[in-house]
């Protein structure tokens, strides 16, 4: 695999003119020309719009003009970012072929800050699924190891990067849908803090618990790509009215005198060599003189059953709007509430199917407080745990996936199994705080291993501290 | 904690969310729900009396946008992707079963 | 309110007069009134709130429930719906939007965005004519719906259409729903609830509140139950559209299900459709199959939690309402607040003028009469200047001028939205006659008809008008009616 160019150095490059954007788009696009058949990164590569883009960029380089924070950087986008006039269906067949009258935020300030995107990233429908298998276009394929998955749900967004494909791509995080798919194919991955990045224009799984971030080769592109997405969007109204966070300058602080918080009763069931690597973490930070403090989460290992409560519940009132009125499949038949649930069953999968009932059960009448409503109380209970660990701790550390990249087939027999792959993603999702993965090593098979980073609410900067020390050590 | 789901509350939801499961999928869907409601029971063992429900993880309130007009999506973009329109209209087939 | 098992556990303590019963029964009824709100946007969006455009050409991402749209509260739906709420004495609380889950054409995301167990204003209450006092239970802020019309089918109804076409120009327009306690009694009250809640929206500048066009909508609950036992099952009514109307169908409906009972049946909880051309309630729906709508607070809205100070804000812009209104012309004309002239005057929003009219001098009653009667196409602020009015008031009232000639003075003054009525009177020759000139005229009437007069004398007030009538043809219409009777019975008592 040819060295991949940095999200920092493209834009150096390109923006003082020693590097063409053009230049840098035709080495993504060969390398889509040749893996991208067997790896399955994207539903759509936007090839001509990206060259137009990237020619545009030169242009005005050469004409002196002010050009964006990420002139040239070419950039991949997971196909449930809404990209007007450009095809966006979330993996799903009930959304095959729509095009979008409008842009997401963050796709308009990537834009505006001279991106070029090269494609529409594969994913599970909906985003819902650990593996990228759940796609209705087919799964996408691990591009360190082709007989295995890149996790999902983002999985097209990290082959992309790991692949080649662009230099950084973004995808969204419910549960872990970023962070284990960067884990797994060797990369850096951001869930923000919710409400840092604007949701307008991402279609929604999980509304309270969705977030847009960054799949990097670096924690210094992660940390720019944050800047360039992040602050306040009047067009989201549980977006923090706050600025972007500044990230670039501290990752070079280090964490002397910093508390990283070790879980004692952490979930069971992670592999060996993830766990070595945890450790390996842990020692390389005492040894950049943080101090490695040991701090409890009773509740953590309820986080699984409280978000696939909570998750579906969201996305079973999000996906109504499937309904084959305004946009995307309809199955014709002879009445409304006959092209409704004709519409409905051809148009989903199975792994959205289960989830929407699931969640229709768990708010109807009746079983709303023994399911729904218990939930909630369980999400505040981590929610609980967490703000007294931050009270002893700036950050803790934990793997982000129990184990290393897993072969295709291997779980989707079994949902429980899959919903596994985020038993320490999901609870930073319900807390709504910020987290990151960052590759530290490999282990079983020479795959990698990525370290989860968790910070509390707006603890971006300490995060990214922490991070950018891990990666100096990996 | 309700008793296990049975196979007519699945067909119910499944109509609820206007989903037309076959008897095969209603089989399948009901050992899997029953699984996954079983993993719930775990939290019986908390104790849940006095704790808030915790809807939204970030504590907003009053935001609010001014009263003022943007321009409208152009209807014939926004028709063209419609399954079916007609006379600037979306078009859907005979409402029966509701109220009108 | 239907499974409620004794009188004591009834939702209202309000108790009918006799002369209120229907036959012995006594007539419960709620309202639930949607209005939407005078905003100039929808919502939860930008685009624009209006009625009557071309379909489908005022649509966002979110009105539509594109993919990845998000609702984001709109300021000053959210006044308007304060101002409403404080107009009715409610109390305005924190408060917090959910969704409401169903399938349905004209719901663009299959869920409507409303307020549940936490509304905006509750607690409320209005007063009819009588000091009848109704309570609000709440009054809430929700979206509105598109619209569907049926093709195919007989006369665009739902049933037998072939097909519906949808338009979104509608959807996601702010909506106040005002949810009254069961504390009507008569049909004449429930138009009276619509009629002042219509007076106070219109006041306070929350809605157009235009029945016909249906920024104004009723759904009407109606249950009948003999006095002293638990409240009979209710049904509820819809496309209720006009204050006739609402009367109309309590009417139809407390007939239907007193009958019902009286003949040995009993009411089944039913929705209701009133058809207004054939004045009855037809059946849309019975209550079993009521929907589940899974309601949950919205993830993609914050809490709303009006402060003291911004409630305080809202409250003292509020204009005077209607009831006070009333009640400060009453006083300044010497009518009754309950009149008739003072409810027009105020609802068509002259009463500022008329006070202006009593302050530059001119007679207030006498006023109210003139703009009751001439002013009904004249705007808030008529454009005959007040003074003008002012002078006629006083000429009439002085004598100067009869009421005929007034009238006319009055109808040239609003066609001409003003004048100078003392050259105007002079003009056409108007200027009542004096005594004397009069007296002579009154003699020669009785002269010229002995008859008439020997009857008015012995009581018959009928004779009267003969010798009135003589007098005013013989004055060329110059005589005051009212001098002529005053002469005649004078000449009769002496």
């Amino acid at each position: 695999m040819a060295q991949r160019r940095t999200v920092v150095d493209i834009a150096a490059g390109v923006s003082s003119g020693a590097l063409s954007a053009s230049a840098v788009l035709e080495e993504n696009l060969a390398a889509i020309g040749s893996r991208e058949k067997e790896i399955h990164a994207f539903n759509l590569v936007t090839a001509e719009r990206a060259r137009e883009r990237a020619a545009q960029i030169d242009t005005d380089v050469k004409a002196g003009k002010k050009v964006g924070r990420l002139a040239g950087v070419t950039i991949a986008l997971k196909d449930n970012m809404c990209t007007r006039g450009v095809e966006t269906t979330c993996s799903s067949k009930i959304l095959a072929g729509w095009k979008p009258p409008y842009d997401a935020t963050v796709v308009r300030r990537l834009a505006d800050e001279g991106a070029v995107f090269v494609g529409k990233t594969n994913l599970d429908e909906f985003a819902m699924g650990s593996s990228t298998e759940n796609s209705a276009f087919g799964p996408t394929r691990n591009p360190l190891d082709t007989s295995r998955v890149p996790g999902g749900s983002s999985g097209g967004s990290a082959a992309a990067v790991a692949a080649g494909f662009a230099a950084a791509s973004f995808g969204s995080d419910t549960g872990g849908s970023i962070r284990q798919p960067a884990a797994l194919c060797g990369l850096v991955g951001v869930k923000p803090t919710y409400g840092t990045v604007s949701r307008q224009g991402l279609i929604a799984f999980g509304s309270s618990l969705d977030q847009i971030g960054p799949f990097s080769s670096t924690v210094a592109d992660s940390a720019l790509l944050m800047e360039v997405i992040a602050g306040h969007d009047p067009l989201d109204s549980t977006s923090i009215p706050q600025p972007a966070p500044s990230l670039l300058n501290v990752l070079d602080q280090g964490v002397k005198g910093m508390r990283i918080g070790r879980i004692t009763d952490m979930p069971e069931g992670s592999s060996p060599d993830v766990l070595a690597r945890l450790e390996a973490a842990f020692e390389a930070l005492r040894g950049a003189g943080a101090q490695i403090v040991d701090v409890k989460m009773p509740s953590m290992s309820f986080g699984l059953t409280a978000y696939y409560l909570v998750a579906p519940a969201e996305a079973s009132s999000n996906l109504a709007r499937f309904d084959g009125v305004r946009y995307g499949l309809r199955v014709d038949a002879k009445d409304l509430n006959a092209m409704y649930g004709a519409t409905r069953a051809a148009g989903f999968g199975d792994e959205v199917k289960r989830r929407i009932m699931l969640g229709t059960y768990a708010l109807s009448a009746g079983y709303y407080d023994a399911y729904y409503g218990k939930a909630l109380k369980v999400r505040r209970l981590i929610a609980d745990d967490f703000a007294k660990a931050y009270e002893s701790c700036d950050a803790i550390l934990t793997p982000t996936s129990p184990t290393v990249a897993f072969k295709f087939g291997d779980k989707t027999s079994n949902p429980l199994a899959m919903y596994l792959c985020d038993v320490f993603t999901i609870p930073t999702n319900l807390a709504g705080h910020a987290a990151m993965s960052v590759p530290f090593g490999t282990g079983e098979a020479g795959l990698p291993v990525g370290v989860q980073v968790l910070a509390p609410a707006l603890g971006e900067a300490p995060m990214f501290r922490v991070a950018a020390e891990l990666e100096r050590n990996a | 904690m309700p008793e296990a789901i049975s196979r007519e509350t699945v067909a119910k939801v499944a109509r609820l969310a206007r989903l037309d499961l076959t008897d095969a999928e209603i089989e399948r869907m009901t050992s899997q729900l029953a699984g996954m409601l079983d993993h719930f029971r775990d939290v019986d063992a908390l104790d849940l009396s006095n704790v808030e429900p915790m809807n939204q993880p970030i504590p907003l309130t009053n935001v609010l946008r001014d009263d003022v007009v943007a321009p409208s999506l152009d209807r014939d973009e926004v028709l063209a992707s419609a399954p079916a329109a007609q006379d600037g209209r979306f078009r859907v087939p005979p409402i029966i079963g509701f109220e009108e | 309110m239907s499974t409620s098992t004794g009188a004591a556990q009834n939702p209202s303590s309000v108790v009918a007069s006799a002369e209120q019963l229907i036959d012995g029964w006594e007539l419960v009824v709620g309202l639930e009134v949607h209005v939407e709100l005078a905003t100039k946007t929808k919502l939860f969006s930008a685009s624009a709130n209006r009625f009557g455009d071309e379909p489908n050409t005022h649509i966002d991402p979110v009105t539509l429930g594109l993919p990845g749209a998000l609702p984001v509260l709109n300021r000053h739906a959210v006044e308007l719906a304060m101002r409403l709420g404080l107009a009715l004495n409610c109390r305005v609380q924190p408060c917090s939007f959910h969704r409401k889950n169903y399938f349905y054409p004209d719901l663009p995301k299959a869920y409507q965005i409303s307020q549940y167990d936490q509304p905006l204003n509750v607690d409320g209450f209005l007063m009819l004519p009588g000091e009848v006092r109704i309570g609000i239970e709440r009054a809430h802020l929700e979206e509105d719906t598109g619209k569907s019309t049926h093709f195919g089918g007989a006369e665009g109804r739902i049933h037998g259409s072939e097909y519906s076409l949808i338009d979104f120009n509608r959807a996601g327009v702010p909506l106040v729903e005002i949810v009254s306690r069961p504390d009507i009694r008569t049909s004449e009250q429930a138009k009276q609830y619509v009629s002042e809640l219509r007076a106070i929206l219109l006041a306070v500048g929350a809605s157009d509140a235009k029945m016909e066009e249906g920024s104004m909508r009723c759904d009407v609950n109606v249950s009948v139950h003999k006095p002293g036992t638990p409240f009979g099952t209710r049904c509820e009514i819809k496309n209720v559209n006009s204050i006739r109307a609402v009367g109309r169908a309590i009417d139809y409906e407390a007939r239907r299900q007193i009958d019902i009972i009286t003949s040995g049946g009993s009411i089944k909880q039913q929705t209701l459709h009133w058809d207004d051309a054939a004045g009855r309630t037809n059946v849309l729906r019975t209550k079993e199959d009521a929907d589940d709508y899974r309601y949950f607070l919205e993830p993609d809205l914050v809490p709303l939690a009006p402060d003291t100070a911004w409630v305080e804000q809202v409250r003292s812009a509020l204009p005077p309402l209607p009831a006070a209104r009333r009640e400060t012309l009453a006083k300044l004309t010497g009518q009754s607040k309950e009149s008739e002239a003072v409810a027009v005057v105020v609802e068509r929003g002259q009463d500022t003028y008329l006070a202006e009219v009593a302050k530059v001098g001119g007679d207030a009653a006498r006023a109210l009469v003139y703009v009751q009667q001439a002013f009904a196409e004249e705007a808030a602020s008529p454009r005959v200047p007040a003074g003008d009015l002012a002078a006629l008031t006083l000429m009439e009232k002085n004598a100067k001028i009869t009421a005929t000639q007034a009238k006319t003075l009055l109808a040239e003054l609003v066609a001409n939205g003003g004048g100078d009525v003392i050259a105007m009177a002079k003009s056409k020759g108007f200027e009542a006659m004096d005594t004397s000139a009069l007296e002579g005229l009154v003699d020669a009437a009785i002269a010229a008809d002995p008859d008439a007069w020997a009857k008015f004398k012995a009581g018959e007030q009928k004779a009267m008008g003969a010798l009135v009538g003589a007098v005013m043809k013989s004055s060329k219409g110059k005589a005051d009616g009212k001098a002529v009777t005053a002469l005649l019975q004078a000449k009769a008592n002496a």
